[in-house]
């Protein structure tokens, strides 16, 4: 059976490595000290993806991502890999979308792709670690829905998916189509391949371009060097359900935040100083 | 009407601790606001056998849907349950675990019903809010309080306009006790086909398989937990000798666990277990801010590292400036020795 997949993907700030400059003096996220990067469990997501593609000959793999301009990056990444076409999903009334607005919006671009088998995306993006998205936009396109896989095998268009449970492991059956979102504990990713790369690395969307722009022949005579590009109005959004107007949640405070420096003995490694802390807790009888 | 809700989740007919110190934090919201606080459960031959696991926790009703179909967990029939049932009652507020099985059902139902959801809460309050645009101010709204950003910053997110207010909240987060006031304690047992339609089946689990957990890190009295300092997963292995000797439980950083050192299950932190141990010995761990998330109620902190800066040293009780290869033999020795 040809597969129609299409892979939800994030570009995120970096946050798991966060150093002391991650932070403004304002206690605002200082974005420029953080890498954009390909949201790893949606990585993940993209290696399923291109597993089966392979087993189902004729199927296609696209990206589907909502972001700035710069975001077209996690098109160009996943074509690196194997994946065959991509949308972007830029406008500025997306702009401070909560995971409700945002799965709206994914959603009625999936309507618009149209004939979608199967949508996976990585379980949770490493920005917001919140998990809500692939399920918000599952019950959105009324898909059936298996969340923390980490195996998926197809069959006449059903997925038997192994999953992580709490404590466990599950092993479903779930007839397309559906959502899948794809736990950390899945294979890893492949690495991009260099023909690939050679093939599409001035792919890019129109808003990435610069007004005079460069190797414009290039794009004129090859069309899938310009990857899909749409706003609220190319897939028939409503403006109030995207961005900051479609989000129930709002922010009311942020603070950053501030560790009272405690009261602390301060030791070496010596045995003099390790001993003494030792018999200093097992006296109090804190540990022992 | 306008009562808070808090989903009890299973496994068999074993309702989740998480469950339980939702329905102690969800009483006090309740009282708090003056209105009622009502649990849903459902499974497979449950009635008789859940009941008294979640009435002594202050809840004035009780939904109970027994049918077949409904355990183990899939999404589409929990959902239909709960979206149906809060059709029906309105409920001001909806707790859930941000387990597995809460974090595919919260969103599936918040979706539905376009409310909003909040994941991770580690502070549920009831507070006052202006909304900076209209100027309108709302009352009693729950404030959902959570680690953002990796855990660099915390926010405050209100539901002013969309109800139910639904949150999720890691298990340990909340501590479950008794409720020591009177509860009405009613339960009913709705019809479940009158909430779930036969599609709503579809998801079939051919295997089910939960083991126990093979450690009590959330109960343990005294955790030994390592960060990418411990250099491998040998490095690691380690701890377990200490953690032996002091009868402590063993846990790792994010940091730890992503570089292979120990399983996920083991991870402290925002995205991992939340302890309150007498004792937390930090080894080899910076200290990001979504760790000392999970860990800043320990009584007794000690870190063990090399950079005398780390940020975790700012609210550990001993601050061991060396490294975990030297340090730690050293701790077993003289733990050995003192404690004869």
């Amino acid at each position: 059976m040809k597969l129609k997949i299409v892979v939800l993907a994030k570009q995120v700030p970096d946050t798991r490595n966060v150093g002391k400059d991650a932070m403004t003096a304002e206690g605002t996220v200082n974005r420029a000290a953080l890498p954009a990067i390909f949201n790893p469990d949606d990585l993940l997501a993209l290696e399923q993806a291109l597993r089966l593609k392979e087993q189902n000959p004729g199927s296609t793999v696209g990206i589907l991502t909502m972001g700035p301009p710069r975001a077209g990056e996690i098109i160009r990444q996943g074509l690196f890999r194997g994946a065959d076409t991509g949308w972007l999903l830029t406008d500025r009334l997306f702009a401070g979308a909560d995971t409700l607005a945002t799965s709206y919006a994914l959603a009625t671009a999936i309507r618009k792709i149209g004939g979608v088998d199967l949508v996976i995306g990585g379980r949770q993006a490493i920005d917001g670690d919140t998990a809500q998205v692939g399920p918000q936009v599952a019950q959105k396109l009324g898909l059936n829905q298996v969340t923390y896989a980490e195996e998926i095998k197809m069959e006449d268009g059903v997925a038997t998916v192994r999953r992580h449970i709490d404590g466990g492991v599950e092993t479903v059956k779930v007839p397309l189509p559906a959502l899948i979102t794809v736990n950390g504990s899945a294979a890893p990713c492949r690495p991009q391949n260099a023909k690939l790369v050679m093939k599409y690395k001035r792919a890019s969307c129109p808003m990435e371009r610069p007004e005079d722009v460069p190797y414009a022949e290039l794009y004129a005579e090859r069309p899938y060097l310009t990857l899909n590009q749409w706003n609220v109005a190319d897939v028939d959004g409503d403006p109030l359900q995207c961005g900051l107007a479609g989000s129930p949640t709002k922010v009311k405070s942020v603070q950053n935040i501030v560790f009272q420096a405690k009261e602390c003995k301060h030791l070496t490694a010596s045995d003099a100083d390790i001993d003494s802390m030792v018999r200093e807790l097992l006296d109090e009888k804190i540990i022992g | 009407m306008n009562n808070v809700f808090v989903y009890c989740e299973i496994e068999g007919t074993t309702v989740a601790e998480v469950s339980q110190e939702l329905l102690t934090k969800g009483r006090k919201l309740a009282d708090e606001l003056g209105v009622q606080l009502h649990a849903i459960v459902a499974g497979t031959g449950i009635k008789g056998k859940v009941e008294d696991q979640i009435l002594p926790y202050g809840v004035d009703k009780l939904f109970v849907f027994d049918g077949e179909g409904l355990f183990p967990y899939t999404s589409a029939p929990h959902t239909d349950i709960l979206v149906g049932l809060f059709k029906e009652e309105q409920p001001q507020i909806c707790l859930m675990g941000a387990t597995v099985i809460g974090r595919d059902l919260g969103p599936r139902v918040s979706s539905s019903l376009t409310s909003g959801l909040t994941a991770d809460c580690t502070q549920l309050e009831i507070g006052p809010y202006t909304d900076n645009r209209s100027g309108k101010t709302y009352e009693n709204l729950l404030y959902q309080i959570r680690p953002a950003f990796g855990g660099n910053i915390v926010a405050t997110i209100v539901n002013p306009d969309h109800r139910p207010q639904m949150a999720t909240v890691r298990s340990g987060v909340m501590k479950k006790a008794l409720y020591e006031g009177k509860a009405a304690g009613e339960v009913v047992y709705p019809e479940v086909s009158k909430y779930v339609s036969p599609e709503a089946y579809v998801v079939q689990v051919i295997d089910h398989h939960v083991e126990k957990a093979k450690h009590n890190l959330k109960g343990a009295s005294i955790v030994v937990s390592g960060g990418y300092g411990m250099g491998s997963k040998e490095g690691f292995d380690m701890l377990f000798k200490l953690a032996k000797v002091l009868h402590a439980e063993v846990g790792a950083s994010r940091a730890a666990v992503d570089a292979g050192f120990c399983d996920h299950d083991r991870q402290i932190g925002q995205t991992g277990v939340t302890v309150h141990p007498k004792v937390y010995i930090a080894c080899g761990i910076s200290g990001q801010i979504q760790h000392i998330a999970g860990m800043q109620d320990s009584g007794i902190i000690i870190s063990i590292n090399t950079d005398p800066d780390a940020p975790i040293n700012n609210i550990a009780d001993y601050v061991i400036t060396g490294s975990v290869e030297e340090v730690i033999p050293k701790l077993i020795k003289y733990y050995k020795q003192n404690s004869k």
